[in-house]
């Protein structure tokens, strides 16, 4: 157990120093590598307490596809400079009271939150459900979630799709003028529709790309 | 005391693992040589020891006696950890991969999942080299591979999903033991045929090596690496290779079973079916690098979005119906 203890401690103070990392470091890219660090061991710690399907998920919905597309944004454009102008500019931010209030609020949050498990732990219970150590992770997941959170887990997902057309809306545009492959016309093309005997007249020429 | 041997005993199953891993993929990259030889008409690497097999370890040796050279401009950093990143996912994989029923590094639950986790972080390797490198066309070649393994990896997702719904578990022995009468290559024959191309794409093979194109991008990521560093990516190149190949004869092939539940099959050692069955796999990949051109970026990202993941999501759905309509899900 001791051993447990000993790991344990580690991947916390590993998320721990990255979390911290993540919003000192002045290279907006370290930020966004640290911030793969803290999910890596944010999930270490799922799987310790014996979530390995929530740490495998994280895993590969976080750090495999949310934190590539964020490396992608910081790479692309030049958030790097932005952060440095922040950071060395003397005068009042107008970003620090709008940070400050949702700073606040999630602390609030979260103290009511824990201090609603501390004072009324019955509070927990009524929610708890009941685990089968016979079943693994996945499987109790799944039977939970299937049948008597269907709702919410079919509204979560609606969500996500809305939020995932919404997306695309914003960014679609048509631009004019771009020439696109069309395999379908490209293989039903015919000699007749590509070649065409043209009797030139002398001194007059063709008239090509009618 | 019995702690401090337990540990050894995990260190020593871990060599035993890694080594013969690291082996074969130095001889898979001189059989990988041979084969695109053999297509064009060549001989290949045929001078260096038997056949020319000790090939690899010549280039090895090569590669280590080169200075590293660290552009001046880099991010010296993470230009060092990419390669470091990407040759220990490529091995760390290795250890829930089932060679036989009993020989498993780490039978875990959800085995299936930890390789799909594993191979997604795979793209960060490249991103660290391509970006730190401080330059135009590793940088260039870096956003290409990510944005084309982050597209292949969702229709690998899909695929693992049809495989999942005729197993009912996601543990890989169990994945391997449901094929004891029909290897999934039957009934899925359309998503072993998607995961093969997808596994190309996942492990910058050709048609899809875009982000190492030498006629657009020089080397693509790889292009301000030297030595043993260059000698590092190259092998965790490989060795992701011939995990993908590990992971589809998993998938489809029935790992270590016998194709045939027959005497003289069923007497051969079950780690010996896998090897095969990941050769086989291998010399498809590289029969394919020998025989077809090199796609267009826009044909990769369409045949990824456009054709290969509504194809596999109607599949599932298909699958799905399949077994509920014959009542074959596999219940608890």
């Amino acid at each position: 157990m001791i051993a447990h203890a000993i790991v344990f401690y580690i991947f916390s103070l590993i998320a721990i120093v990255s979390a911290i990392m993540v919003t000192v470091s002045k290279n907006t890219v370290n930020s966004v590598f640290f911030l793969i660090l803290d999910f890596i061991s944010i999930s270490c710690l799922f799987i310790m307490i014996g979530a390995e399907f929530l740490g495998m998920i994280m895993l590969i919905v976080y750090v495999g596809a949310v934190a590539v597309l964020f490396l992608f944004v910081v790479m692309m454009l030049n958030v790097a400079q932005q952060k440095n102008e922040w950071f060395n500019s003397s005068g009042t931010s107008s970003h620090i009271p709008i940070g400050l209030l949702v700073s606040i609020i999630i602390f609030f949050e979260l103290i009511i939150v824990i201090g609603g498990w501390k004072y009324k732990p019955e509070l927990l219970d009524s929610i708890a459900i009941e685990i089968n150590t016979d079943l693994t992770n996945t499987q109790s997941l799944g039977s939970v979630i299937y049948t008597d959170y269907i709702l919410v887990f079919q509204l979560s997902g609606m969500v996500l799709l809305v939020a995932m057309i919404g997306a695309i809306v914003l960014t679609y545009r048509q631009r004019s003028g771009v020439k696109r492959q069309s395999y379908f016309k490209q293989i039903s093309r015919e000699r007749k529709d590509g070649i065409e005997l043209v009797d030139v007249e002398n001194n007059k020429g063709v008239k090509i790309d009618a | 005391m019995t702690e401090l041997f337990i540990f050894f005993e995990q260190i020593y199953r871990i060599l035993f693992l890694l080594v013969p891993v690291l082996v074969s993929v130095a001889m898979i990259v001189w059989l990988d040589r041979r084969v695109w030889a053999f297509v064009q008409k060549r001989r290949g690497p045929n001078v260096v020891g038997p056949f020319g097999l000790f090939q690899t370890l010549a280039d090895a040796l090569k590669y280590i006696f080169k200075e590293i050279i660290i552009p001046a401009s880099s991010n010296k950093v993470i230009f060092i950890l990419a390669p470091i990143v990407t040759m220990t996912l490529a091995l760390i994989a290795w250890a829930v991969i089932p060679f036989s029923e009993t020989f498993v590094l780490a039978d875990i639950n959800v085995g299936i999942l930890y390789l799909f986790a594993v191979s997604s972080l795979g793209v960060y390797g490249i991103i660290m080299g391509g970006w730190a490198s401080n330059s135009k066309y590793p940088f260039l070649g870096a956003i290409r591979s990510a944005a084309q393994m982050v597209s292949y990896e969702v229709s690998i997702g899909v695929i693992i999903i049809n495989v999942l719904l005729c197993v009912g578990s996601l543990n890989l022995s169990d994945i391997v033991l449901a094929q004891k009468d029909l290897w999934f290559v039957i009934p899925l024959f359309p998503m072993f045929i998607i995961f093969f191309i997808s596994a190309l794409a996942e492990t910058n093979r050709p048609p899809f090596d875009l982000p190492e194109a030498e006629a657009e991008l020089v080397a693509g990521y790889q292009t301000e690496y030297s030595g043993m560093m260059y000698a590092m990516f190259w092998l965790g190149e490989y060795a992701n290779i011939l995990l993908m190949c590990a992971i589809g004869s998993i998938l489809f092939l029935g790992g270590w079973l016998s194709p045939i539940d027959l005497f003289p099959f069923n007497a051969i050692p079950a780690p010996i079916w896998l090897i095969l069955k990941i050769l086989f796999l291998f010399i498809l990949f590289a029969l394919i690098k020998a025989i077809v051109p090199r796609y267009r970026y826009d044909q990769l990202m369409k045949l990824g979005w456009k054709i290969f993941l509504p194809f596999s999501l109607i599949y599932v759905v298909l699958t799905a119906s399949f077994l509920m309509y014959f009542d074959l899900l596999p219940g608890n």
